[in-house]
């Protein structure tokens, strides 16, 4: 199969107007991928399932990563005139401070999509599409019109990430039950308070009964004492 | 064998959605949800079936059931404490999820695997693809109506094989064997002589299992024609495994992606004609019989050495930033892992790949204008396995 | 002929069924329980903690490092550590688990504790017979239930056991050596310092005040003291200082 580079510009060749770019990856995998605009990436699907050389027709697995919103400070140096009294004079003197400015980096679902050929056995190929956020931005164009094999995938992607997928012909919660609210796979899902009983409750587990006991619920199930137990 | 490789420059648009059925007569369409307590749905499956008398209009898969979070659970353990939960995918073939993730966590970090562990690796796949196989036919045939004899059959055979897992890794079905960078466990001579006289009473079992169903009249007319599933669908869906094989595409990851020692073997890929159940049945057949064959070869050149590379972390296990993607050729058909790294002892994005899932993406299509009886034979074709359709 | 097929499967069938009156292999049911299959040496369902010698509690192997409750996926093993020490196989003092809880309920029998284990401490039982009609505090199994001796770890797995034997004879003989030379290297530093106090005092006589003489004499009381204790006796003395360290040898004594 080509490279990377030369896929990227067979597509920009074929397809006007598209925005495609190279993700390197520093592992020793070399799975290297291409980061596609919404846009037009249909068309590029297309292009790079009915090209003779290309020919993926097999699109193997398709997920989705959330990145989070990133909280960046970085210190800048700042001139700004400051008035001070300079040997019982008003001056109005520039001075350089360092500040510290924070701002947000809005975090993004990403969907990742891996590409074989069964004609010409060749692949992987790792195309990559983000979404402008994750609150109210999040659709992306469906690729079940072109690969069948996405209509369970973005599907589940939709359950349990939130990505909005345009042009699927079903899109509803796959794994979830439909009354289900929120998205699972998020990393910053907040589970329901349902704690019930853990004998060996230690880290994390220990830390949802302290809260799940100073929240007041009642307890489900009660502890029984342990025969015999400790030293 | 006619090479049916898919040509692209088709209009696949058109044909890529079911057929929309048109009802005959009046009245209305008979609504059955046949699941989630249902004998022949291999767990916890349901199927949203809309007849029209007998025969199916309308096929709505729906499952969750076993929704146990796995991937979350991946991504909050460590890359070594994901093992475990590796076998209990696809519960019948422990050994095969636990190479697919060992691959997919070695490309990430470029590790190498010593030459005795990758022929143990390969017997203890190819032992798994047997028994796999049998079982699948077993529980196809058992959904016909066999009451259980070929069923029991295959796992008579089935026991032996694991028998030999527990006597190596100590379970029988949950083996958690395969490690980063090798096999947790060297297998003693003893091991390997036993597992050559199940290998060598292992051709005998095929040809009686044979001579029980496949010139059986009745499996013939049930099979035949039923559940058809044309090559250019199946390539578009990402069918993979024996499913896509019986409609006739050379597609076997063993042979396409050169993974592990597979190329030292000599071994030949079944391919169907028609795309129906007997086809797929068929190709399981064969399939035991070619991996009976490298098991045959592996078995004799077992070469000796370290079982696990010297350089390969048990614990405190860090890979670099960075993503990978394995797959192997499971006995369902492609399980994939992929894997993205940010440098911590846990992995940022943790996926799996489930065959038994993608494979059910065409059910609807084969199944309409067929009777309701051989939904549960087209079911039992597909051979799928809840634990990893959910995970 | 329509037919063929089902009656060459009839055959079959039959050639089973009356075969299984004459051969084991077409036999193959069990009748449990009055009949067990015998299992194989390396099977594993549970975990259990290894202790040597006839008394549990002081013959524990386990040093409460916590290195199993954290390397385990579902989180099943509790810990915690002893305020108060006790001599280990090579007598050393080491804290012990004053608490060590596995919910049963919860393992998933994966091994892998037994993997990261350092002190070979952690085993896997073969004891499948586990029910209980208390969900929680019947498979919640504690220190004292987890204890098995090290002579039962022979039985269940012989060879993974006297492979644990030898190793743990090893790195005791290591330690001992280890002691030997230690104390063989101190006694001799102690020699070389007093040998050179011993020659330098005798230099400060010439210009020095009364002190000098309580030095002299020092050498002479000492030199011998420490010369002859050096020589013929420096096993014992090695074996007396290393005794009370290594007293519970193979288990408590």
């Amino acid at each position: 199969m080509k490279s990377v580079e030369e896929i990227k510009a067979a597509i920009e060749a074929a397809v006007p107007g598209v925005g495609v770019k190279i993700i390197s990856n520093p592992s020793p995998s070399a799975q290297h991928s291409l980061l596609l605009d919404s846009g037009t990436a249909v068309d590029v699907a297309r292009f790079l399932r009915d090209d003779p050389e290309l020919a993926l027709d097999f699109l193997s697995n398709v997920t989705g990563v959330d990145y989070l919103d990133k909280e960046i400070s970085e210190k800048v140096k700042v001139t700004r005139p400051v008035t001070k009294t300079v040997d019982g004079v008003e001056q109005t003197v520039e001075e350089t401070v360092e500040e510290t400015r924070k701002h947000t980096e809005s975090g993004y679902l990403e969907a990742v999509y891996h590409l074989f050929s069964m004609a010409k056995k060749h692949g992987p190929l790792v195309l990559r599409m983000r979404t402008v956020n994750r609150t109210d931005q999040v659709e992306l164009p469906s690729f079940t019109p072109i690969w069948r094999s996405a209509e369970f995938q973005e599907r589940e992607i939709f359950d349990l990430f939130g990505i909005v997928f345009t042009g699927h012909p079903d899109l509803r919660r796959l794994l979830m039950w439909d009354g289900f609210k929120d998205h699972p796979m998020r990393r910053d899902y907040v589970e329901p308070d349902d704690f019930e009983y853990e004998p060996t409750a230690h880290d994390e587990v220990l830390a949802r009964a302290k809260a799940h006991k100073a929240a007041g619920q009642p307890a489900t199930l009660v502890a029984p004492e342990v025969p015999g137990g400790a030293p | 064998m006619k090479n049916r490789d898919t040509t692209s420059g088709h209009a696949l648009e058109d044909w890529n959605r079911p057929p929309v059925f048109e009802t005959e007569g009046e009245g209305e369409l008979l609504e059955v949800s046949m699941g989630p307590h249902h004998p022949s749905t291999h767990g916890v499956f349901r199927m949203d079936v809309a007849l029209d008398g007998e025969r199916v209009v309308k096929l709505k898969p729906v499952f969750g059931y076993l929704h146990r979070n796995h991937e979350q659970i991946g991504q909050s353990s460590s890359y070594l404490a994901s093992m475990p939960y590796t076998d209990r995918l696809d519960y019948f073939c422990s050994l095969s999820n636990n190479w697919a993730y060992a691959l997919a966590v070695e490309k990430l970090v470029g590790q190498a695997v010593p030459e005795r562990a990758e022929y143990i690796r390969v017997i203890t796949a190819e032992l798994t693809r047997v028994q796999n196989h049998a079982s699948a036919i077993g529980f196809l045939i058992q959904e016909m109506g066999a009451s259980g004899t070929p069923l029991m059959y295959a796992f008579r055979e089935r026991e032996k094989i694991l028998d030999l897992f527990e006597s190596l890794t100590g379970s029988r079905m949950m083996c958690n064997y395969m490690r980063f960078g090798g096999c947790r466990v060297d297998p003693s001579p003893a091991w390997l002589d036993a597992t050559r006289k199940v290998v060598a009473g292992l051709p005998q079992f095929v040809d009686e299992f044979e001579n029980l169903l496949s010139g059986n009249e009745i499996l013939m007319a049930r099979t035949q024609g039923v559940g058809v599933l044309r090559p250019e669908l199946a390539v578009n869906a990402g069918i993979t495994g024996p499913m896509l094989r019986g409609s006739g595409v050379n597609y076997d990851i063993r042979k396409v992606d050169h993974y592990g020692i597979y190329d030292r073997f000599k071994f030949r890929v079944p391919l169907g004609d028609h795309g129906d159940i007997f086809d797929r049945y068929m190709v399981r057949i064969l399939e035991m019989r070619e991996s009976i064959k490298i098991l045959e070869q592996a078995l004799k050149e077992v070469p000796a050495g370290p079982i696990m590379d010297p350089k390969a972390k048990i614990r405190g296990f860090r890979p670099k930033p960075g993503e990978a993607y394995g797959r192997i050729e499971a006995p369902k058909g492609e399980l994939g892992f992929y894997l993205i790294s940010d440098g911590s002892p846990n992995p940022y994005r943790y996926r799996v790949r489930p065959p038994s899932l993608i494979n059910l993406t065409v059910l609807e299509d084969m199944c309409l204008g067929h009777n309701v009886a051989d939904v549960v034979l087209i079911f039992g074709s597909v051979d799928i396995v809840l634990g990893e359709v959910d995970r | 002929m329509l037919g063929e097929g089902i009656l060459k499967g009839l055959a079959e069938t039959a050639r089973n069924f009356a075969g299984s009156f004459v051969s084991k292999e077409r036999l193959t049911t069990v009748e449990y329980p009055e009949e067990r299959l015998p299992l194989p040496e390396a099977s594993r369902n549970f975990p259990f903690l290894v202790y040597d010698g006839p008394n549990w509690e002081k013959g524990l192997r386990c040093v409460a490092c916590q290195i199993c409750e954290k390397e385990c996926p579902p989180k099943c093993i509790y810990i915690e550590k002893s305020k108060d020490k006790k001599p280990d196989f090579v007598g050393k003092p080491q804290i012990y688990p004053a608490k060590f809880d596995i919910d049963i309920s919860v393992c998933m029998s994966c091994q892998i504790c037994v993997e990261v284990c350092p002190f070979e401490a952690i085993k896997m039982d073969t004891e499948f017979e586990l029910s209980t009609d208390d969900r929680f505090g019947g498979l919640l199994l504690d220190r004292k239930q987890l204890a098995r001796s090290n002579e039962y770890y022979h039985t269940i797995h012989p060879t993974e056991a006297s492979q644990v034997d030898a190793k743990l004879a090893e790195e005791k003989a290591k330690a001992e050596a280890k002691a030997k030379t230690d104390a063989a290297a101190k006694a001799k530093a102690a020699a070389d310092a007093a040998a050179k106090a011993a020659a330098a005092p005798p230099k400060a006589p010439e210009g020095g005040t009364g002190t000098p003489t309580p030095a002299a004499a020092k050498p002479r009381d000492t030199e011998p003291k420490q010369a002859a204790p050096e020589k013929p006796s420096d096993p014992a003395k090695a074996a007396s200082q290393a005794e009370p360290k290594g007293e519970p040898k193979t288990g408590g004594d």
